[in-house]
């Protein structure tokens, strides 16, 4: 993306509408803990105290999180030749769940700054996997299975966006 | 213990991702989500190494456990991915989203292919 040069622009009829919710801050909802944008320079930081105490709900958060998954694992096992539904599943719920708290803590409430590194970094950060959905593509590839492999990878890439595109748009539709 | 394994993995993985992301962060100016991408790609090559462990050697389980759902599936994320490259979209950065989604996709893979190898050639 460039930057606009305001000066090489016809003149505008009035100021840009400013962009509300979460269309007001940065891409990657890790960074929305500082102040944004950020200043220039030296990169900001936080105060020792509160950088624990979010480390440690984040822990929290993905010790939970990574629970839930592997419990999923026991529950509904996958055969290594088949289509992995559990990831698949994991992954996409974990994407609508995203898009549900992405709304909800930046456009309906506000939260205690703790809440978005507990439940969005830490329980769905380490629910959901990207790592696991690479192997699992891997595996199929190894067993000959490219069908069933290119199927999964864009499958799971689908189905992700559109999960948290629906759930965010549900939720606005709901409570905003 | 496999259950206090994985615990013990996601302790260590989530915390790491969020340090990783957000060191990735401050140091560019651009659009493109490199701190996921790297978080993303780099569990995916540890990942790959211990998948290539285990065919070439006798990994104990309760190493697999911690490596593998407990440390490489925390450090990685799938929602915080599609989440960035969704607000790349809105944001109208088309290309930048659709580079986010197919580059990780590949970058992982190879990551984990070149992982599985150097793991086989140290210890098949």
């Amino acid at each position: 993306m460039t930057r606009e040069h305001p000066e090489d622009d016809a003149p505008a009829p009035g100021p840009e509408p400013k962009p509300t919710g979460w269309a007001a801050e940065p891409a990657d909802p890790d960074t929305a803990i500082d102040p944004w944008p950020p200043k220039p320079g030296r990169p900001s930081r936080t105060p020792a105290r509160e950088q624990a105490a979010i480390l440690s709900v984040i822990a929290l958060g993905g010790a939970l999180g990574a629970c839930a998954r592997y419990g999923a694992t026991l529950i509904w096992p996958t055969d290594p030749t088949a289509f992995p539904w559990t990831t698949f599943w994991t992954n996409v719920s974990g994407c609508a769940a995203m898009g549900v708290l992405m709304v909800l803590i930046t456009e309906r409430f506000t939260v205690h700054p703790l809440v978005r590194p507990f439940l969005g970094t830490g329980v769905l950060g380490g629910f959901t996997t990207f790592s696991t959905a690479t192997i699992d593509t891997q595996r199929l590839l190894d067993g000959g299975r490219l069908a069933t492999a290119l199927l999964y990878v864009s499958a799971t890439l689908a189905a992700a966006l559109a999960a948290v595109w629906a759930a965010a748009a549900l939720t606005r539709r709901a409570v905003v | 213990m496999n259950w206090l394994m994985v615990v013990l993995g996601a302790l260590a993985g989530a915390p790491l991702r969020y340090l990783t992301d957000r060191a990735v962060q401050v140091r560019h100016t651009t659009v493109f989500p490199w701190g996921t991408f790297g978080v993303n790609v780099t569990a995916c090559a540890l990942l790959g190494f211990l998948t290539g462990a285990t065919t070439a050697a006798t990994v104990p389980p309760a190493l697999q456990h911690l490596v593998g759902p407990g440390l490489c599936a925390t450090l990685s994320t799938y929602s915080t991915y599609s989440f960035e490259t969704l607000r790349l979209a809105e944001a109208g950065a088309k290309f930048f989203a659709a580079a986010n989604a197919l580059v990780s996709v590949l970058a992982g893979l190879g990551a984990a292919y070149l992982a599985g190898a150097l793991a086989t050639a140290l210890l098949g």
